[in-house]
């Protein structure tokens, strides 16, 4: 079959009038709604696309960024695996100093200085917190994702994911539940009690329990709790039940004494497996790094103040812009104005083609979209136009079991205008106050078009 | 009024708890709501509850708990009982919605089985539309003008690699498979097929050949810039060879602008390789009204008159191409008295299409001639063929006189009836008008419609925009 063998099917970008003339003489055509790119984008999309390396970067990251078989394979403390010597904290996305944390960062910080034993009270935490005593350094710098303020200090478990394809390695702590947790700011009395039985209790005998029960494919259980209603992201439900179905003979195995209040514990927090799964979402998007040329996004983090996005052919630099508030629904008698601004590792999971990229696999949460399930659906059709693949294994079946929607390029961003959709947890201003309600972001569009000017200035010349 | 307080357990009651936060929100929007609380009754709710001072039954995870304060709370759990219903009700009806989405690139729509892709976005954006075509192993025709020479020779370099045939940038015409692209015709189907690197170029010659009574089944665009040194020929070299491929077409007719030195060995050399006769028609060279009638000639067809309106003498034998006009009628004023004395005006050449302005300009070898199809005039307005503004505005300058020739393309893209707007602007115009009507009988247009409408109004009109050139000449 060449062009010239039968009337074409023509795909048409531009006039309407042209694509209409086709229509008048029976043409079949596929209108593409085209919009002007990002302004101000237009130079550097060129120089970006006219890279002789960007076609086969991008397929060579994406590749390995769909093909990651993260397992679980330890839960370990953060000192023995990370680098954390010397004071230091890691938290959610781009660097950031005490000064321009949030409310909730500040919190969460403070509460680890109290956890480890860094300070007596809270003031104490604050004065050597804004001394410059102690360091704070990005998860992301150490191959850990930590969810909303995503404080990491040395004494904490961590649930350690591997890449069985490509041998990465990566961390995220063990998620506390919800309300008055230290990853939404909150160090009262009760998160410290509580974060004093995970030390104790949980962590070991998660630590136990997973080397009973050997590595668990994560691939797997995040391809069937999509098809159990998960996204991934604002919904657990269903992967934190195959997971604790997975885990409960080895815990009991390993801790008889223990085993009913670690499982309680665990089935209580429909989101225990946001934090492995965050895990594997870094693992997989670690092995999509460092390819030159590639206008893949390898990560999409907040740290209260700034979001940012590292890019596969950039290194690790960041491209950031203010964090918007979320918009949303609100627990008890919060409402927006006590909401932060967007924070937490979380978006490593539309970055890795799950969260709000998955909307459409969960109809029971889709109300933070606006209400409709056609909106859920919406949301994750859009995000096909700025991936570069479809999930082989992460599949929809409300669409067909068509792939989740994976690989954010920065050019289909400036191309569409579109976004990422986002879906998100909501922290108070206030250090201390915690979760506050859920919903939607969108990111900066200044960290796509600054990420894309970058990409411009490293192309390579064609002719 | 003091506040007060409603707190209600809804046993086994169950709603998710977004939907219950919904409920929420819009509770807090009524008159004299303070708080409004509507969530299962789960710790986390109760001690969210109990903080903000609320008296509590036991209620336990599977009952559905409201906590109300505020002023005037009488008809509150009715109204909480009307947001709450929907909840309940079937919610069957957003099941699986969410049609379609149209795509937004085409790189998205090239997701879908399609054979060909029609860019026509402003020049500075066309690149990634184009490029998404030839990465996606269609073939592409850029109708969109303004983008950059070494974006297109890198579309056509990539386009080689993977075997697609890039039209353009700035392909005004094409006709695949009968389909006609951009502005065409409406060519009856035949044997000729045509490279074109000039579009109102190869639209004169499909039209005259049409005329003849010969169909032409292709016309491939390769953009006005393909055959120089910088683009290499790449485009024009693989249209020629997929004609050649093509069993239905018995005789090429290449239509371009004389190839760059450079590129003109390349040409010939595939010329003479391919099995189908061709026939060049490059500006300058000769006249495209006579590569028609060569082409007529080599496929063993009889070269007729063409036609003129009003009609003139059917002088046996005429060809648009033969010197001087000798047997061609000479042209009067509109009205005799005025011609004689006025003669010696300007002529003004007021062209829609590129290769016919330059092909009178060389025919009459004097006048002022203005393309209004050159990107000059066509960035920020639509093309000349579209929009007349500019070409009226030209001729309402014109004075007695003055000879003025312009060129009316018809066919698809076309201004559906561009005699409604020039004729009574011929018909004010105090100068002799000429015009090169291209078109053909299948045209939405039509052509005989469109010819004594413009005749009607004072104009002398012919097919071969040559014979147009010849009589404009004469006519001062």
């Amino acid at each position: 079959m060449t062009l010239l063998s039968g009337p074409p099917h023509v795909i048409t970008v531009g006039a309407g009038l042209l694509r209409e003339s086709l229509a008048a003489q029976a043409v079949t055509t596929t209108p593409v709604d085209w919009r002007p790119p990002l302004p101000g984008t237009e130079g550097a999309l060129a120089r970006v696309l006219a890279d002789p390396r960007l076609p086969a970067a991008n397929e060579r990251a994406v590749a390995r960024l769909i093909s990651a078989r993260p397992v679980l394979s330890a839960v370990r403390r953060a000192s023995e695996v990370l680098e954390l010597g010397g004071m230091t904290f890691l938290h959610a996305g781009p660097p950031i100093t005490w000064e321009r944390a949030s409310g909730p960062l500040r919190g969460a910080l403070i509460g680890a200085m109290l956890l480890e034993g860094y300070a007596h009270d809270e003031e104490d935490a604050e004065r050597r917190l804004a001394s410059g005593e102690v360091r704070l350094e990005p998860c992301h710098h150490h191959g850990t994702v930590g969810p909303m303020a995503g404080v990491v200090s040395p004494s904490m478990w961590m649930f350690e994911v591997r890449d069985a394809e490509h041998g990465g390695v990566a961390y995220c702590s063990l998620n506390e539940g919800l309300g008055k947790v230290l990853r939404y700011g909150a160090y009262g009395p009760e998160v410290l009690e509580r974060l004093g039985w995970m030390d104790r209790v949980l962590g070991p005998v998660l630590s136990a329990a997973i080397e009973l029960a050997g590595p668990i494919d994560l691939r797997g259980m995040i391809a069937q709790a999509l098809q159990m209603g998960d996204e991934l992201h604002n919904r657990n439900r269903a992967a934190t039940s195959l997971l604790l179905r997975e885990l409960a003979p080895a815990v009991v195995d390993a801790s008889p004494r223990d085993a009913a209040e670690v499982l309680r514990f665990v089935g209580g927090n429909d989101h225990f497996f946001l934090n492995a799964g965050m895990a594997a979402g870094k693992v997989a998007t670690d092995a999509a790094r460092g390819v030159p040329g590639s206008s893949l996004v390898v990560a999409m983090a907040r740290n209260g103040t700034d979001f940012g996005v590292q890019v596969s052919g950039l290194g690790d630099r960041w491209f950031t812009g203010p964090a918007g508030v979320p918009d949303g629904l609100y627990l008890g008698a919060y409402g927006p104005a006590d909401a932060n601004p967007d924070i937490g590792d979380s978006t490593i999971t539309e970055t890795s083609g799950l969260g709000g990229f998955a909307m459409a696999a969960a109809p029971a949460i889709v109300r933070f979209v606006g209400g409709e399930v056609a909106d859920a659906v919406a949301a994750t059709r859009s995000m096909y136009e700025i991936t570069l693949a479809e999930h082989p294994a992460f599949q929809i079946p409300g669409l067909g079991f068509r792939g989740t929607p994976v690989g954010i390029d920065v050019t289909l961003v400036a191309r569409t205008g579109l976004l990422p959709v986002v879906n998100t947890g909501i922290a108070g201003r206030l250090a201390g106050t915690g979760q506050v309600g859920a919903g939607l972001v969108r990111p900066p569009v200044e960290a796509f078009t600054a990420a894309l000017l970058a990409l411009a200035e490293s192309a390579k010349d064609p002719l | 009024m003091t506040l007060t307080d409603v707190v209600l357990v809804r046993p086994g009651v169950y709603h998710d708890s977004v939907a219950l936060m919904r409920v929420s929100r819009s509770m807090r929007e009524l008159p004299g709501m303070e708080v409004a609380l509507v969530a299962m009754a789960t710790e986390l709710n109760l001690a969210l509850a109990r903080d903000l001072g609320f008296e509590l039954p036991a209620a336990g995870p599977g009952d559905l708990l409201v906590a109300l304060r505020g002023r005037d709370l009488e008809g509150a759990a009715e109204e909480l009982d009307r947001r709450l219903a929907p909840l309940s009700g079937a919610r069957a009806r957003e099941a699986g919605g969410g049609g379609e989405q149209p795509p937004r690139t085409t790189r998205s729509a090239a997701r879908q089985p399609a054979d060909l892709v029609l860019v026509s976005v402003p020049g500075e954006h066309a690149f990634a539309e184009a490029l998404d075509a030839v990465l996606a192993g269609l073939d592409v025709m850029v109708f969109s003008d303004g983008v950059p020479v070494h974006q297109e020779v890198l579309l056509k370099r990539l386009a080689d690699e993977r075997g697609v045939l890039v039209m353009g940038p700035d392909c005004g015409t094409a006709v695949v498979a009968g389909v006609g692209l951009g502005f065409a015709n409406v060519l009856r189907p035949g044997p000729v097929g045509v490279v074109a690197a000039s579009g109102t170029g190869a639209q004169q010659v499909t039209s005259l050949l049409d005329l003849a009574g010969v169909g032409t089944g292709h016309v491939l665009g390769v953009g006005g810039r393909d055959l120089s040194a910088e683009v290499g020929g790449r485009s024009t070299l693989r249209a020629l060879r997929m004609l050649d491929d093509d069993p239905a077409t018995e005789l090429i007719v290449l239509v371009s602008k004389p190839p760059d030195p450079s590129v003109a060995g390349a040409v010939r050399e595939a010329v003479a390789g391919l099995g189908t006769p061709v026939v060049t028609a490059f500006a300058g060279e000769r006249d495209l009204t006579a590569a028609a009638e060569e082409a007529l000639r080599a496929l063993g067809r009889p070269v007729p008159a063409w036609p003129r309106w009003p009609a003139g003498p059917p002088a046996a034998g005429t060809h648009g191409s033969r010197p001087e006009g000798r047997d061609e009628p000479r042209p009067a004023g509109r009205n005799g008295s005025r011609a004689e004395g006025e003669r010696g005006g300007r002529l003004l050449g007021v062209y829609a299409g590129g290769t016919l302005c330059t092909e009178a300009r060389l025919i009459a070898g004097r006048g002022e001639f203005t393309d209004y199809g050159d990107d000059a005039y066509t960035r920020g307005r639509a093309h000349p063929m579209i929009d007349p503004t500019l070409r009226l505005e030209a001729l309402s300058r014109a004075e007695p006189g003055d000879v003025v020739l312009l060129d009316v393309v018809l066919g698809h893209g076309a201004d559906p009836d561009p005699a409604a707007a020039l004729a009574p602007a011929l018909a004010r115009c105090p100068a002799t008008a000429v015009v090169a009507l291209v078109g053909t009988e299948g045209d939405p247009q039509g052509l005989h419609r469109q010819a004594e409408a413009l005749a009607r109004a004072g104009a002398t009109v012919f097919a071969s925009n040559a014979q147009a050139a010849r009589y404009a000449k004469d006519a001062r």
